[in-house]
């Protein structure tokens, strides 16, 4: 091989490298903004650290005294490693760490500094053979020209046709290539060249495995059953704990089922608090059985009035969650984590048996009631537990699935309530886009007819349109229906004829 | 199932150490799936779904497990009469023979009429009988009988019991119970195994014809009519306490033909329904619609008349423990001091004024007489028999049981009708399981515990209990998953533990002529100071018999100290 060619294939490398190493800052950014939120700072952070980061990998060369073409292979095959596997760890650490920054900004640090590195070493393997000006002028020009590949690359062939963690795997692998081929031009043949191919092949085989069984992973994970990007997925002892993100929208699900949608939760838990609690002027303490997502708690913080608020909630996964990832907290206001609010893991019905306060708000928000397990929460048992708990003149309110789907699931709720002592019931319902008509009922011993004071800042609800809620149009009525007990679940199996009806 | 006597040692020749744990290998397995011919397609299913278990796992699978219950070397020593003669005495004023139901109702109520120096003996070290009951981290869970029925409106006793107890909580406008929930059997409460798939309920739905579609709802409806019905005399048709049935002659007829012959004498001839007719009597009295009589077997379908406010009329009782809970609710309103464990009585003298007994205190290892003024014996019969040196009465036939708890980490796979609390298996020499954490209120997505019963009626009575006391653990175990992996091929890698327990005299079977012949009533007459108390009496082994007869055993012993006080 001449000189020429291999003068050639150096500038290359550069080219290369210079592409890889944004891809990498990008992969970066874009988990930073997935899995945090706030892509502005998420991007500034990462950009700023990537670039300080290649500042320092400059400044450490000078360190470098002898043996470049060995270090510059060695640098090389690194880069292939860290950043080729570093959006699939960044997924997997996502829900193992308390503090998600540390591992984040540590990755991107080492890939700049290592990208850093190489630029130097080069202009100084390549000062002998091209004349200094022509060397800077094209070190730089291809430095910059791989860069805009990669921007161009990224959002346009990469993310939408291999996702992040392989388009990270696929640069780890080209990373790797131009490492073997350096080391082909710049390392004498002999035992050093043997040692850097070796290694080099290894890894092209062991981010090659990657790229492969990235698929796997996303297809074995629920990556391929949501439409959107899953950003954290964990099983919990009680469920699966799914949340995803399109845009702006954050999803939660909870074993298959979406939870909520950040894009209209308002509405659903405006109305599932408010309504009731906007009537108890001087309620001092609430109850929310469920909700481990704090955004109920959010709503129930507006009123100066309540000194506490106990989130009794089976998973401690969840609430964590909520209580400690940015994304989430920003969503729920930091609820969870308010001085007024205690927050206890425990099953409803055992935490029943050990409880001795009493409250003047009970918010009953739990996932619907599509297993007999489930139904075991919306049982006049169960209610009859939640009635004792009331103080005089208190109210509870149930979340109730969807009147216009499951109408005698909804009806039966309330069937239900006046079954387990409750006197005074008031069905209402509201439409949330991202789960369509959806129905709540509060119940008391006394009737509903406070005047409201709705706190300040609503998005949805108004005296107005508080009033149209408890309205229900002929297509969602009353119907009969029997009383869901323990020793027949008939809610169970409404829910289950009405959804299945619904989805077929 | 339910039954309910007071346990005796089963087991002389029980080859199997109490309590001792034994780890199936897979050459173990493997060994036992090659002989096991018979069911060599149940193994096979077996030995898929551990290959497939094995595959993901590192070694072989393994759980724990024993055989527990009656002490062995007791019931050696009983039997042998190798006890030491008495080296002490002690004189008390009562003596109730047995801890079962019956023993613990006797006391219970002797000492709500505080009736003082009552002592009670059972020969296990807990009380129970066949209410008794386990309890491990995972669940709380049955060794025997695990229901109750809404009694009806001749169990006077048993309502009073469970309004004292609060299993009931007043009555509604109409004077029926209301019953606390989370006590009734929650739903879905029946499945079936049937052609490869679960059903809702027990009788099969799936895969009948019209002809035997028709004759089950005829049979139903047939039962229905009985259940309503008077007899001449004005009482019940089919009464529970058995003793306030109706006496009318024509009824009492169906007692000298076995349900078999009934069934096809009225033409009831489907094969699906006589399967689900034999596993109801074989559920209630451990054996099968051959052997046991028509009166008996129409009693289980046309004797359940309880009302409820909040239930149907055929809901049942039930809690984790089965009915160890009742058990335990009995035991507590007992002086504790007044119940001995572990004490086998080896005599009983009956006089004029009282009884002299010898009874070996198991713990101490010694002997002592205690003499009394009236004696409640709450044994099965034939075990006072033998105390007496009587022959024993072979119409009174007790086929045994073997029930395995069987402790899951996981919950198997089911494939249509979601895990009930009564799991049946079609067709199946077992009567399927029961699942402890059916009654939970807590998610446990987890762990649970299944309870399996299996009626030993393959042979006649002695040869069977024969057979199973020289059986190991691993014969149990591997009847057991044989049996269930039909269903659940992915069961034997959920195990955490398989425990077993084998009763040599299960309940009394209600063969033709026992229940309304001379032998029944002959056993009912008080011998003197001794007055019996057990569902023996009754010939039907269920916990309001039992119940019911402690509280009329504790009646005369309370006429009887009255009248010589």
């Amino acid at each position: 091989m001449n000189d020429r060619t291999s003068r050639l294939l150096l500038l290359g490398s550069v080219f290369v490298i210079a592409t890889c190493g944004l891809v990498y800052e990008l992969i970066a950014g874009t988990i930073a903004s997935y899995l945090l939120g706030d892509s502005i700072t998420q991007f500034s952070t990462v950009i700023g650290v990537y670039l300080s980061a290649m500042g320092a990998g400059s400044w450490l060369s000078k360190f470098i005294h002898r043996r470049e073409g060995w270090i510059f292979v060695q640098v090389q095959l690194l880069i292939g490693l860290v950043g080729g596997c570093s959006a699939a760890l960044l997924f997997l650490l996502f829900p193992i760490v308390s503090s998600f920054r540390v591992p984040l900004y540590g990755l991107i640090f080492l890939v700049g500094m290592l990208v850093g590195l190489e630029i130097p070493l080069l202009l100084r393997l390549l000062k002998d053979r091209i004349e200094f000006k022509d060397l800077v002028a094209r070190v730089f020009t291809f430095d910059y020209i791989g860069a805009l590949l990669a921007s161009l690359l990224f959002p346009l062939v990469l993310v939408p046709h291999l996702g992040l963690v392989r388009s990270s795997f696929l640069f780890g692998m080209l990373n790797v290539v131009v490492g073997l081929m350096s080391a082909w031009l710049l390392i004498p043949r002999g035992p050093q060249r043997r040692l850097l191919a070796v290694s080099g092949f290894l890894l092209l085989g062991a981010l090659l495995v990657g790229f492969i069984a990235s698929e796997r992973l996303m297809a074995w994970s629920e990556r391929s059953a949501y439409t959107d990007t899953v950003i954290y997925a964990k099983s919990s002892p009680y469920q699966r704990i799914v949340l995803t993100r399109n845009g702006a929208d954050l999803r939660l699900h909870l074993n298959g089922n979406l939870q909520f949608s950040a894009r209209d939760e308002y509405r659903y838990h405006e109305a599932l608090v408010h309504p009731g609690l906007a009537q108890l002027t001087e309620a001092r303490s609430v109850l929310v059985l469920g909700g481990g997502d704090g955004l109920a708690v959010r709503e129930i913080l507006r009123y100066p009035n309540v000194q506490t608020v106990t989130l009794v909630d089976l998973d401690g996964d969840v609430t964590r969650l909520f209580q400690t990832q940015p994304l989430l907290t920003r969503l729920n206001g930091n609820a969870l984590n308010a001085p007024k609010v205690s927050v206890v893991n425990a099953d409803a019905f055992t935490w029943f048996a050990t409880n001795r306060q009493r409250f003047d708000f009970v918010v009953a928000d739990f996932p619907d009631p599509s297993n007999f397990s489930l139904g075991k929460l919306y049982t006049t048992t169960f209610f009859q537990r939640v009635r004792s708990t009331l103080e005089p003149g208190g109210a509870l309110v149930v979340q109730c699935t969807s009147p216009y789907v499951a109408r005698r699931t909804f009806w039966c709720v309330n069937e239900t309530l006046h079954a387990s002592g409750f006197s005074h019931t008031a069905p209402y319902h509201l439409y949330v886009p991202s789960f369509g008509e959806w129905g709540f009922i509060l119940a008391s011993d006394h009737a509903f007819d406070a005047p409201l004071r709705l706190p300040a800042g609503l998005r949805y609800l108004n005296e107005n349109s508080t009033r149209n809620l408890f309205d229900f149009p002929p297509d969602m009525t009353a119907v009969p229906v029997e009383v869901h007990r323990l020793n027949n679940q008939m809610l169970v199996r409404y829910f289950e004829e009405e959804w299945a009806h619904y989805v077929h | 199932m339910s039954i309910d006597s007071s346990m005796i040692p089963a087991s002389p020749h029980n080859d199997g150490p109490s309590g001792h744990t034994h780890r199936s290998t897979r050459r173990q397995f493997l060994a036992t799936a090659a002989a096991g011919a018979k069911v060599a397609a149940t193994v096979a299913a077996t030995a898929t779904g551990s290959a497939l278990a094995w595959g993901g796992c590192t070694g072989a699978p393994s759980f724990g497990g024993g055989i527990v219950g009656p002490d062995r070397i007791l019931g050696h020593r009983l039997r042998d009469r190798d006890l030491p003669p008495p080296d002490a005495s002690e004189r008390h004023n009562v003596v109730i023979l047995g801890g079962g139901i019956a023993g613990l109702s006797a006391a219970r109520s002797l000492a709500q009429r505080s009736i003082r120096d009552v002592v009670l003996l059972e020969l296990e070290s807990d009380t129970g009988g066949n209410s008794r009951s386990g309890i491990n981290a995972v669940s709380a869970h049955p060794w025997g009988a695990h229901y109750l029925p809404l009694p009806g409106p001749q169990a006077t006793e048993v309502l009073q019991l469970l309004q004292e107890l609060g299993v009931t909580t007043g009555h509604d406008a109409l004077g029926r119970p209301v019953y606390r929930e989370e006590y009734l059997c929650h739903d879905p409460a029946e499945r079936l195994f049937v052609h490869g798939r679960w059903q809702e309920g027990l009788i099969p739905q799936l895969g009948l014809d019209a002809g035997e579609r028709d004759q089950v709802s005829t049979f139903l409806a047939r039962m229905e009519t009985y259940r309503r019905s008077l007899g001449s005399d004005g009482l019940p048709a089919f009464a529970i306490p058995v003793d306030r049935s109706s006496q009318d002659p024509r009824l009492l007829a169906l007692d000298r033909i076995t349900m078999a012959q009934w069934m096809e004498r009225e033409g009831f001839r489907a094969a699906p329904l006589r399967r689900y007719v034999n596993y109801c009597c074989r559920d209630d009295f451990g054996t099968g619609i051959a052997q046991v009589s028509a009166w008996a077997g129409i009693h289980y379908f046309a004797a359940r008349s309880g009302v409820a406010a909040n239930a149907p009329s055929h809901s049942v009782l039930t809690w984790p423990e089965g009915n160890g809970w009742l058990a335990a609710r009995l035991r507590e309103q007992i002086a504790p001091a007044q119940i001995r464990t572990r004490h086998a009585v080896f005599g009983i003298r009956p006089d004029d004024h009282g009884a002299e007994i010898d009874v070996f205190d198991a713990t101490l290892g010694r002997s002592l007489r205690i003499e009394c003024r009236a004696l409640i014996v709450a044994t099965p019969r034939f075990v006072y028999r033998r105390l007496r040196g009587l022959p024993p009465d072979s119409a009174a036939q007790y086929p045994p049981w073997m029930v395995a708890n069987l402790t899951l980490h996981s919950r198997p796979d089911s494939h249509g009708m979601p895990l009930c609390w009564d799991n049946v298996i079609d067709g199946s020499p077992g009567l399927g399981y029961v699942h402890a954490g059916h009654q939970s209120l807590h998610p446990r997505p987890n762990g649970t515990v299944l309870t399996y019963y299996r009626p030993l009626d393959h042979a006649d009575p002695s040869t069977a209990r024969g057979e199973a006391l020289k059986a190991d653990w691993a014969h149990w175990s591997d009847l057991t998953l044989a049996d269930l992996s039909v269903a659940h091929p992915d069961l034997r890698r959920r195990i955490e533990r398989l425990d077993v327990q084998v009763w040599g005299h299960g309940m009394i079977a209600p063969s033709p002529g026992f229940l309304w012949g001379h032998r029944l009533s002959a056993m009912n007459h008080r011998d003197g100071v001794v007055h019996f108390a057990h569902s023996d009496m009754s010939g039907i082994s269920l916990f309001e018999e039992a119940y019911i007869r402690g509280l009329r055993a504790a009646d005369a012993v309370y006429q009887q100290l009255q009248t010589t006080a």
